[in-house]
């Protein structure tokens, strides 16, 4: 999948989050969720669904712990991806 | 301390309108909001038929952020909020500052099952090992005061913020435990009012009971017939209403309307003793309610000009209004007009008591009783204690001044306000 593609999906999901006083515009690759796009810790676990059903991946516990930036989500995407192609 | 308490603000999400406006044309003209509900009929429903708000998407919008709605299942936090914020703005407050909550303002808002549809959703994925994928919203919708605390996010409520839940009476109790808190000098404003999901899985274990009218899946706005001869039952309902309760101090310094003022109330039981059980009033405690609401509003039993009853459309409507005529000592053309609003909307269970209170203050403010729907023919031991004229078949033109409001629910529970006109 485009690298693009895959950033615009990212970043289509976690817009939804966003407090109301954040833009999407602050959406950049190094955005920690919480910290810097102010999102809801406990909106967290309703992103990981939402990149489940996206990308047709599972995530594990571990996966949720390490996913703390857009970065870290698109990794954690992509190897799953990869695992489940290989 | 006592303080007076007063009704600044008022909302409502009823089966025959939503907001103000629309549902006071529906209470003036007797526009029905009972329908034909093609899902109970596929579902093998005894009764097909229901009272339910009419939503569309886009007044979701005005109430809801995207991301609320996101999977949002609950219909009764659904109607709460529309009622709840409405009564708010109604009452000219504002939502609170982003950065300090309104100390001095709470919310009592009941609901009786909340987030059953969304439970289901639930239940099916635990029931399949998939607990993972619940969400972070299973247990806010589903939690019983997950109204009031949509509610308290919402406008930023700082003082208390709390559900009751007492089955039918739920409504009316809200109300007066609000009064209390108010007069007791612990808040300046409640926002009080009550909600109940809709859908075949709240009303089910009431079809299963068989207490149910099952004859008019064919003729919807005739089946819910309060004090009729011919009522065969309750049509069940959902809904929510929402009063803003405020000082009376409070509300003349901000110079906001005022509705009506809450002289009082009672709450009792009949502890499921004598004729009283579980699913029966013990018609001692009824009484006992109204008399000492009449007290503790410090009125006389004479000085009532108008009833909203219970009255529900089942055999027990007769006992009701005998229980009134016993408390108040009054029958005949010596009784207050009464009315029961549930021929219009059904029988909304646990919002049942708070979109009533909110009819019967919208009253005051119309200088209207509005009529009874379906009760051309009076149930015979009805019409014996009161002759026509007392039970109004359609809305009247009429400036009530003291209003008894009553609630009945399961559990042999009972609560009794009493509202006056301010001029």
């Amino acid at each position: 999948m485009d690298e693009n593609i895959k950033y615009e999906k990212l970043r289509n999901i976690i817009k939804l989050y966003l407090p109301e006083d954040v833009s999407v515009d602050y959406i950049d690759i190094k955005s920690h969720l919480i910290n810097d796009l102010n999102i809801n810790s406990a909106n967290l676990v309703d992103i990981v669904l939402d990149v489940e059903d996206e990308f047709d991946i599972m995530l594990e516990n571990d996966d949720m712990d390490t996913m703390q930036t857009v970065e870290d989500a698109l990794q954690i995407i992509d190897s799953k991806i990869a695992n489940k192609n290989s | 301390m006592s303080r007076r308490v007063v009704v600044t603000g008022l909302g409502v999400c009823a089966p025959n309108g939503i907001g103000l406006k629309e549902f006071g044309d529906a209470m003036i003209h007797g526009k029905s909001g009972i329908r034909f509900i093609p899902k109970l009929k596929e579902l093998k429903f005894g009764c097909q038929i229901a009272g339910e708000p009419q939503i569309s998407e886009a007044l979701l919008q005005n109430y809801f952020t995207p991301l609320q709605l996101r999977g949002l299942k609950a219909s009764g936090i659904i109607y709460g909020v529309i009622a709840g914020t409405d009564a708010w703005a109604d009452a000219g407050l504002k939502k609170a500052p982003d950065d300090r909550p309104d100390w001095d303002s709470g919310i009592i808002f009941g609901s009786g099952t909340l987030g059953i549809a969304k439970f289901h959703e639930a239940m099916l994925q635990v029931d399949e090992g998939q607990v993972r994928r619940l969400g972070s919203t299973t247990v806010i919708q589903t939690m019983a005061s997950g109204i009031s605390a949509y509610l308290g996010g919402i406008l930023g409520c700082g003082n208390q913020v709390t559900t009751n839940s007492s089955a039918c009476t739920t409504g009316t109790e809200g109300v007066l435990m609000g009064y209390e808190r108010i007069k007791a000098g612990q808040a300046e404003r409640m926002l009080v009012g009550s909600c109940s999901d809709s859908g075949p899985y709240v009303w089910g274990g009431f079809d299963a009971m068989r207490i149910l009218p099952r004859n008019f899946n064919d003729n919807p706005e005739k089946a819910s017939r309060p004090m009729s001869a011919s009522a065969a039952g309750f049509v069940p309902g959902s809904g929510a209403g929402a009063l803003v309760l405020e000082s009376l101090e409070s509300a003349r310094a901000r110079g906001a309307k005022i509705y009506a003022e809450v002289l009082g109330g009672a709450i009792n039981s009949g502890g499921q003793r004598g004729e009283g059980s579980m699913t029966a009033p013990n018609s001692e405690a009824v009484q006992r309610c109204i008399t000492a609401a009449v007290r503790q509003a410090g009125i006389q039993i004479s000085d009532i000009d108008s009833i909203n009853g219970h009255l529900t459309a089942t055999a027990k409507d007769a006992l009701e209004i005998e229980n009134w005529s016993q408390a108040l000592e009054r029958n005949g053309k010596d009784f207050p007009i009464i009315n029961s609003f549930k021929g219009l909307f059904g029988h909304c269970l646990s919002a049942a008591g708070s979109i009533e209170c909110v009819a019967s203050v919208l009253q005051f403010q119309l200088n209207k009783v509005f009529g009874n729907a379906n009760c051309e023919d009076l149930h015979p031991d009805i019409e014996k204690l009161l002759p026509t004229g007392r039970i109004p078949k359609s809305t009247i033109d009429y400036r009530p001044n003291i209003l008894a409001k009553a609630s009945f629910g399961f559990g042999d529970v009972n609560a009794c306000v009493i509202f006056k006109r301010v001029n």
